[in-house]
């Protein structure tokens, strides 16, 4: 276990509108860790935290032994991938992923390879001058990994990544996913509705309810 | 729609009706007009009918480059704050121009820019000795982006409020600057929606007649429209007026044709400011610049307001209503409104209940819906042209002005009814058809029991928008006012060609007040329309 990036919520407290969230616990270092619960339960405002879109009305968020609460979303050791809408529309590929590396998308040819180097990463070498609505559903979610890999930070926050994608296609995003976690060793935070998902993915699972961390433990690999 | 062999009867028959009102109507006009003997059909390439259609262009093209540059940085500053004190309130004044009479607009600008207005004596104050005059081509470009900046940021602000949720969350994480965002996110969708906008605004301008009129400076400022006019009240001159209609109805039906090529920019409102989050923009610097933005275009557009509600009341409104002239001119403008509105709504509910019916006929379907937008290439300039030399064979036009104005406010106000009724009706046929119809509740009983209850709302909202067009409106009226066809914007109007500007503010307050509770209500009740839904 990597202490390093483990993200810890120290008695952390929000209210939007009437719904009150009060998150206390670590989450482990370079593991997978499934967030699960009901609707409503404070899963998506839990990645929200993390990645700063949300502030603390009180408590501390840290990432590895840094204090990020107060830090912008750009600053933090952060990279995303939401279920739609990772790419801009009216870029191509090679630019959406250059994006993470540049975010004025100015690139040197060693990165513009990196780019390249990423894009064949994930399976869709040759694809960088497609636009996002050229492809599938599935090609677009592993154009959103690629970006995050040449943004090489240590903890990768993904809110139900593969809910809008059919079955076949989860099966082999899932394996995509364990494969580049497996070479970069990052702390992985997958919201999920999938028990199978948590079961085939995740090293460790964190349940909600009503706002709050009941239950947390490794997964079971039986 | 279920219907029994009677109601669909009655339903053709009322759109056929329907469709010979107007279309008889318009190609009498346009008949009088190509029918027109003397020399018209060959001056309508003469230096002077050229010499306009050049200034009717470059004015709309200057208006609509002004009124799109200022108007989008609006939109983006508004789109970056979503939450804001007040910020609902600054929406509803860009709002306020769409439902205001342009005339009132007009004696606004005249109050802030004019030779007495604060604009100046600020200028004074800066050391300069000449005061900027406001009529000409400044006036009229000053006007229009008065009236049409609000609506392309409004429009705008609409389409950057559409951009998905994530993106904001991506450009935040990815540590994107303003200009990256400019460039990545904001500018792609302007983009898109620009020619939808611009040519919205274009084709307003160059039509446009009421502004040009007031804030024109003589023949060398002067569109088609206006040139119209006065070829036929001050040069009493038929033929340079039919020339000039023709150029006109070539113009517009041009403008047409490149405009259909565009989307049509959508309209719906923007109040649901909150539900974004945008994570930039969070430097003081550009706090402050969306805050300065935000302030100066609700100065530009609040000032002449306030400009017409000071006026107003140091003109003793209460004195004025009291006035013979008022209270003739008032019952004239009502009694008109309120046959224009119900005209366009019997119109507008005979063409929406005939296309429901006759669904698979195309043909006459999309004649029907092509006569609801006849009336943007046939302006009410060329109608009352055409009905002019129709009438002047059997004695005094004016004897026949109160019913033209009534048809003709009528036609303008029918697209705005059809878009209001038409997706209502919609609804309501898919929600209630069936069920009406398999329990037999038909004829009076289904209008009270099932349409009515459900369908009034709309047809309020339909019939106090055309209210408010019907009163604001000096373009028809203007061909034809007389002593004995006296309307609300017509005693404005020749208040100030008198004078007695005093007594013109005064009116313009009320009508501003009467025309934009009229709106107001209209747009409450459509949002309540929309919550049902």
């Amino acid at each position: 276990m990597k202490s390093d990036t483990a993200i810890t919520l120290s008695n952390v407290r929000l209210a939007l509108g009437s719904a009150r969230f009060s998150f206390d616990g670590t989450l482990p270092g370079g593991q997978i860790t499934a967030v699960v619960g009901p609707s409503g339960s404070g899963k998506s405002t839990l990645l929200n935290l993390v990645a700063g879109f949300e502030k603390p009305d009180a408590g501390r968020i840290l990432i590895g032994a840094e204090d990020v609460t107060a830090w912008h979303p750009s600053q933090r050791p952060v990279s995303l991938v939401f279920q739609d809408n990772n790419l801009f529309a009216h870029l191509d590929l090679a630019s959406n992923v250059g994006l993470g590396i540049s975010p004025s998308l100015r690139l040197s040819a060693s990165e513009k390879v990196a780019v390249d180097e990423a894009l064949q990463r994930v399976g869709l070498e040759g694809f960088g001058k497609r636009l996002p609505a050229t492809l599938s559903g599935g090609e677009r979610q592993r154009a959103a990994f690629a970006r995050a890999l040449v943004r090489r930070k240590p903890v990768l926050l993904l809110d139900e990544p593969f809910a809008a994608l059919d079955p076949e296609l989860r099966v082999a995003m899932r394996a995509l996913l364990k494969e580049l976690h497996a070479e970069t060793g990052n702390t992985v935070l997958i919201v999920t509705h999938d028990p199978d998902e948590v079961q085939r993915t995740a090293d460790h699972v964190l349940t909600l309810r009503h706002g709050e961390i009941v239950a947390t433990g490794a997964v079971d690999w039986s | 729609m279920e219907l029994t062999v009677g109601e669909r009867r009655w339903s053709i028959f009322g759109g056929v009706t329907a469709l010979a009102v107007i279309a008889g109507f318009c190609a009498a006009a346009l008949a009088a007009l190509l029918l027109f003997d003397g020399a018209a059909a060959g001056s309508i390439f003469d230096a002077y009918t050229l010499k306009v259609l050049r200034f009717t262009l470059w004015q709309a093209l200057l208006s609509t480059l002004f009124s799109v540059l200022l108007g989008a940085p609006v939109a983006l500053a508004l789109a970056r704050r979503p939450v804001f004190p007040g910020r609902v309130w600054v929406l509803r004044l860009l709002a306020v121009p769409m439902g205001l009479p342009v005339l009132i607009g007009a004696l606004g600008l005249l109050g802030i820019w004019g030779r007495q207005g604060i604009a100046n004596d600020f200028l004074a104050g800066l050391g300069l000795s000449q005061p900027v005059s406001v009529y000409g081509l400044f006036g009229i470009l000053l006007a229009h982006v008065f009236f049409n900046m609000p609506l392309a940021a409004r429009l705008l602000l609409i389409g950057l409020e559409r951009i998905p949720s994530e993106y904001w969350r991506v450009s935040a994480s990815l540590g994107m600057s303003s200009f990256s965002v400019f460039r990545f996110v904001e500018r792609p969708v302007i983009l898109g929606l620009l020619p939808g906008v611009a040519g919205l605004i274009f084709m307003l301008c160059a039509t446009s007649f009421t502004l040009v009129l007031v804030l024109g400076g003589g023949p060398s400022a002067t569109t088609l429209e206006v040139a119209i006019f006065q070829a036929l009240r001050f040069d009493f001159d038929p033929p340079r007026a039919v020339a000039l209609c023709l150029m006109q109805l070539l113009m517009a039906g041009a403008l047409l044709a490149v405009m259909a090529r565009f989307p049509a920019p959508a309209d719906h409102g923007v109040t649901h400011g909150g539900t974004v989050r945008r994570f930039d923009g969070w430097h003081v610097s550009s706090r402050l610049y969306d805050g300065g933005v935000i302030v100066l275009a609700v100065l530009f557009t609040a000032l002449p307001l306030m400009a017409v509600a000071v006026a107003g009341l140091a003109a003793h409104p209460w004195t004025l209503v009291a006035g013979a002239a008022f209270r003739r001119a008032a019952i004239t403008s009502f009694s008109i409104a309120v046959f224009a509105a119900t005209l366009a709504l019997m119109l507008a509910v005979a063409m929406i209940r005939a296309r429901q019916v006759v669904g698979l006929w195309p043909v006459f379907s999309s004649a029907l819906g092509g006569a609801g937008s006849l009336v943007l290439v046939v302006s009410p300039l060329i109608l009352g042209t055409g009905w002019f030399l129709i009438l002047r064979p059997f004695g005094d036009v004016a004897r026949f002005a109160p019913f033209l104005v009534v048809v003709i406010n009528a036609l303008m106000a029918l697209p705005f009814v059809l878009r209001v009724l038409e997706p209502a009706f919609a609804v309501h046929a898919a929600r209630s058809g069936r069920l009406a119809a398999s329990l037999g509740i038909m004829g009076f009983n289904r209008l009270r029991l099932v349409d009515l209850p459900v369908l009034w709302r709309p047809l309020a909202t339909g019939f106090s928008f055309a209210m408010a067009l019907s009163l604001g409106d000096l373009g028809a009226v203007a061909l034809f006012g007389s002593d004995d066809l006296v309307t609300l914007p017509y005693l404005i109007y020749s208040r100030m060609g008198s004078y007695r500007t005093t007594e013109a503010d005064g009116f313009a307050l009320i009508l501003g007040l009467v025309c934009l509770a009229l709106t107001v209500i209209g747009t409450l009740n459509a949002r309540e329309v929309s919550h049902e839904k």
